[in-house]
This record gives structure tokens, C-alpha cells and sequence, in this order.
């Protein structure tokens, strides 16, 4: 089995990135490029530094805040259809087609209808985007991980007589667990775009989307490139939540996968 | 008969006149036909014949995992349905089956929480049988971290969990390698020795159909008939020597002719003793 430590294994996607900055930094200044084309990478750390204190850190609190309620209300909701729809056939006929239909709407375009619906300083309308964004694909990986048990392994239930309930608890939920965390890790980045994204069209003034927005508005780039990496830094966040919460729930998968 | 009189039925299995056909379209298959047999209480009796010849579906259905298209079936004295809610018999497939979030220990305890054991008493028989399989120290170990052959004795293990007095194999060692599996050979005449269960035994292996069993049962394919049943009165226990005995190779003569004697107008299969036909249709 490979054991590598956290650090080791993501040594060279950080070193890439380090590269990545400091040709960037260096080009900039070689090239004499505007900072409205493309701030330095220096100019952006500074912007952050600066407004973090008084725009920033709220900014991002709320934009968190939308993400997290729309995730856990979305991943909750495709967790509990895939759940009905494995057990019981008039769900699968009934609720499957309509996700199938909820997933091929454009979201965004419900963006500027929900903020009439509830105003742009309300967090709803984030978060029933971010919410239904979600559903999708937790909903197919759930019924995926419950549906796709070995036939001989469902066979070897029914020669113990076990209930359809024990079948559930003991093979399909255990099954179901590695293809949910997919489905989770999707949707952690996923939560964060549609939040932002969906600030766009409406939100606090101080909310990260609208913020950019505004700053892009009166060509203060480097302002709108430091919310930009906040966004990025908040999805990455809520990613290694992910893979930490499956580490801990489910510890026998990343072992298997280490050792194959 | 009622049920309680079952258990002492020394008839473990009864078939009479057993068929089964497989709708495939617009073609019926014929995959059993007319099957009569009756298996005593302590019988080790392999099922063997050719790819199609129905033997893993009759240990199906002995098993309730697939319903007869005719005929009668008892299995200790009850119906097979009957006989798999009463949990009478532990199955073992070619596949281990065995759970990736379970190590050993727990997956050797799966049936027990199925059926309600408490938890020091499933404890306890894990370990025993942890031991019977010669797994010590494996205990921990996640299915992933095993042989081939270390998993299906945790297979072996879990069907013997809650002591059942029948065990259907069906193909067990087919995906192991030939030292593997005849390890695992005197492994299972071992166990059948120590724990006096009934085994129904589905093999492609003469040799290992002649080593393990009281019994063979010879079957032919299109349809699948019981062809003929050899009584192999090969001297217990068995050993790593009993390959060595003529009385052996004749016996092996003996069930490989019949194999031969339907295979002629079927298959043209010159050594079916060495071929291990995977893809098997129906079967």
C-alpha cells in the first residue's frame, strides 16, 4: 500500500502553480502589460491583503453561507430521492425523468426570475440555484451506488433471508457510500460557482459575484481579481472538506484505491 | 409432512423429476430435464458435466435462488423456499463476494447480524472459524489485502458461520490456480470432516469432483440429465496421497468416460478433466 503524506502528494501541483505565478509576475513586467489586461500576481496579493479587512472577509461570509445552505439542502434532497427511488419503482418512474428535466435547465438563466422573487439581498435566490445545481448529480450517483450492487452479492443476502431493509443497511447503502462522496465532491465546487455566478445578476453589494461585478464596473481589476481568488480559494476549501469527510466515512475506499 | 418433522429427515435434498426452462426470446432452453436425486444427511456429493449441462442451476435451485419450472423439490424435508427463510444452508459462489468495507472478521459475522446473533456470540464463532479457515492474524485485513485463495476461505468461513447443515458450492476453487486449489481441497474435506455438514459440490474439475466427494453426479448437457452417478468409495480421510492410489485413477477413468459417453454428439472436448470452461451459458 502507498502511504504518501498530504504534503508529498501535492507538492507538484503547488510547485506548478508557484511557476505558473512567477512567469506571470514576470511577463507582466517584461511585456510592460496594463493592469487592466492583467494584474500581477503581487498587485492581486496586495488588493487582498487590503480590503480583506473591510469588504472582503463579509463578502465571502455570505457567499460561504449561500454555498453551504444550497449544498446540504441540494445533496439532502438527491440523497433522500435517490434513496426512494432505488426502493420503490413508482419513484424511479416518477421522480427520475423530472430530475432528468431539472438537470438540462439552464440554472443561471432562473437567476435574475428567483431575485424577483425574493429580492436581491435575500440569500434564497442563491441558494435554491446553488440547491438545484446539486441535486443532479447527487441524485444519480446515489442511485447509482444503490443500484449497482454484484447479483451474487444480493443473492447471497437472500440466501441469509435478509429483510429488504438489511439488504439496504448492509449492502446497497455501505455500496452507495464511495459513489455519494463523488457525487459530494462535485458538488462542494459546484455550490461555490453557483453561488457566485449567481450574484451576478443580484445580491449585497458587498457579496463576492456583485462585488466583482461592480469593481470590473469601474475598471478596478486588481480589486475584482482578489475576489476572484477568494472564490477560487473558497471552492479548493470546500473540496478537501469533501475528501476529508470521505476519509473519515468511509476510510476502506481510499485504502482500496491506494492499494490497486 | 410438516416442518418441525424435517430435521429428521435423513434426506437432505429429494428431487423428482426437477426441470427448468429458460425462455430467451422466441427460443425456450431447456436447461434441466427429469432430474431425480436424494442426497443423505453427511453426503459430499460433486455435480459435474459439461458447459450447459444445468449443474449450478440445480444448486440454485436446491438453493431457492432460482425457481424450478417443474418437478418436486424438498430440502430437509421443507419446501426450498422454506428451507432458505429457515436458513438451512450456506452458499458459496465462484466469486468470493466479499464486502470491501468489511475485514475478515466482520465479513465472516455478516451472516450473524443478518440473523440476529448477539454480538459476543457472533465474536466468538468468527474467531473459531477464523481459526477452521486457518486465518489467524488475518482478521483485520480488508478483502483487497487477500489472495484469491485467502478470500474464499473467508467465503467458506461466512456460508459455515451459523452452523448450517447443508453447504451449496457452486464452483468455489473454479478461479484458482491448480496449487490453490487443491490446498484448498483438503481444506474443504477438512472442514466437511470436522463440521459433518452436507455438501453439494459444483465442479468442472474430475480430479477434484473424485478427490472431495462420496458421490458424483454426472450430468449431460441439451438438455441437462443426470447421466450417471459414481460412487467413489475412496477410503477417509482423504489425503494428499489418495491422488496417488489407483483405486483413484480408476475412479477418474470412470467419471471422465461418462462425461465422454454424452459429450460425443455435443462437444468435441478431447480433456474435459483439464478444461476449465468458464463461459458457461446457462449453467
Amino acid at each position: 500500500m502507498t502511504r504518501s503524506s498530504p504534503l508529498s502528494s501535492w507538492l507538484p501541483a503547488l510547485l506548478l502553480a508557484v511557476v505558473v505565478l512567477a512567469l506571470w509576475e514576470g511577463a507582466s513586467i517584461v511585456l510592460g502589460l496594463q493592469t487592466f489586461l492583467l494584474p500581477r500576481p503581487s498587485l492581486i496579493v496586495g488588493k487582498l491583503v487590503e480590503l480583506w479587512p473591510s469588504t472582503l472577509a463579509r463578502g465571502i461570509a455570505f457567499t460561504a453561507s449561500e454555498a453551504l445552505v444550497g449544498l446540504v439542502t441540494g445533496v439532502a434532497c438527491g440523497t433522500l430521492v435517490g434513496l426512494a427511488t432505488a426502493r420503490w419503482r413508482t419513484a424511479r418512474e416518477t421522480l427520475v425523468p423530472i430530475g432528468i428535466g431539472a438537470s438540462t435547465v439552464p440554472i443561471i438563466a432562473f437567476a435574475p426570475i428567483t431575485i424577483n422573487w425574493f429580492g436581491p439581498e435575500s440569500m434564497l435566490p442563491r441558494v435554491i440555484i446553488v440547491a438545484v445545481m446539486v441535486f443532479f448529480p447527487t441524485m444519480v450517483n446515489t442511485i447509482r451506488g444503490l443500484t449497482q450492487v454484484e447479483p451474487a452479492a444480493l443473492e447471497l443476502m437472500s440466501s441469509y433471508a435478509a429483510t429488504d431493509r438489511q439488504t439496504l443497511m448492509k449492502l446497497r447503502v455501505p455500496n452507495a457510500l464511495p459513489f455519494w462522496f463523488t457525487a459530494l465532491r462535485i458538488a462542494m465546487t459546484l455550490s461555490v460557482i453557483g453561488a457566485v455566478v449567481g450574484e451576478f445578476f443580484g445580491g449585497p453589494l458587498y457579496s463576492l459575484g456583485i462585488y466583482i461585478t461592480n469593481q470590473t464596473g469601474v475598471s478596478d481589476y486588481a480589486s475584482a481579481w482578489a475576489a476572484i481568488v477568494l472564490a477560487c480559494f473558497l471552492g479548493i476549501a470546500f473540496y478537501f472538506a469533501a475528501i476529508l469527510l470521505e476519509r473519515l466515512l468511509v476510510p476502506w475506499y481510499a485504502a482500496r484505491e491506494a492499494a490497486r | 409432512m410438516n416442518a418441525a418433522a424435517g430435521s429428521a429427515s435423513p434426506h437432505v435434498v429429494e428431487t423428482h423429476g426437477v426441470g427448468k426452462v429458460f425462455e430467451t426470446g422466441d427460443a425456450a432452453v431447456t436447461a434441466l430435464d427429469g432430474i431425480d436425486l436424494t442426497i443423505r444427511s453427511g453426503e459430499f456429493v460433486s455435480l459435474i458435466g459439461p458447459s450447459g449441462c444445468g449443474k449450478s442451476t440445480l444448486l440454485r435451485i436446491i438453493g431457492d435462488l432460482t425457481d424450478p419450472s417443474g418437478g418436486e423439490l424438498r430440502v430437509n424435508g421443507k419446501s426450498a423456499r422454506q428451507a432458505r427463510l429457515d436458513r438451512d444452508y450456506g452458499m458459496v459462489f465462484q466469486a468470493p463476494v466479499l464486502m470491501d468495507w468489511r475485514n475478515v472478521a466482520s465479513n465472516i459475522e455478516l451472516p450473524l447480524e443478518v440473523m440476529g446473533f448477539p454480538r459476543e456470540d457472533r465474536a466468538r464463532r468468527s474467531a473459531a472459524l477464523v481459526k477452521l479457515v486457518e486465518l489467524e492474524g488475518f482478521e483485520g485485513k480488508h478483502p483487497w489485502q487477500l489472495s484469491g485463495g485467502m478470500q474464499q476461505r473467508v467465503a467458506i468461513a461466512r456460508a459455515l458461520a451459523f452452523d448450517p447443515k447443508l453447504l451449496l458450492m457452486d464452483e468455489p476453487f473454479g478461479a484458482l490456480d491448480e496449487m490453490t486449489r487443491e490446498r484448498m481441497n483438503l481444506e474443504v474435506m477438512r472442514i466437511w470432516r470436522e463440521t459433518g455438514t452436507t455438501i453439494v459440490f459444483v465442479t468442472h474439475s474430475i480430479p477434484e469432483a473424485v478427490f472431495l466427494s462420496t458421490r458424483v453426479v454426472v450430468m449431460s448437457a441439451r438438455p441437462g440429465r443426470i447421466s450417471r452417478v459414481v460412487d467413489v468409495d475412496l477410503p477417509q480421510p482423504r489425503t494428499v496421497d489418495t491422488r496417488e492410489e489407483p483405486r483413484y485413477f480408476s475412479l477418474v477413468t470412470t467419471v471422465r468416460e461418462a462425461l465422454r459417453a454424452h459429450l460425443v454428439d455435443t462437444e468435441p472436448l478431447d480433456d474435459l478433466g483439464d478444461a476449465r470452461i468458464r463461459a458457461e451459458g446457462i449453467s
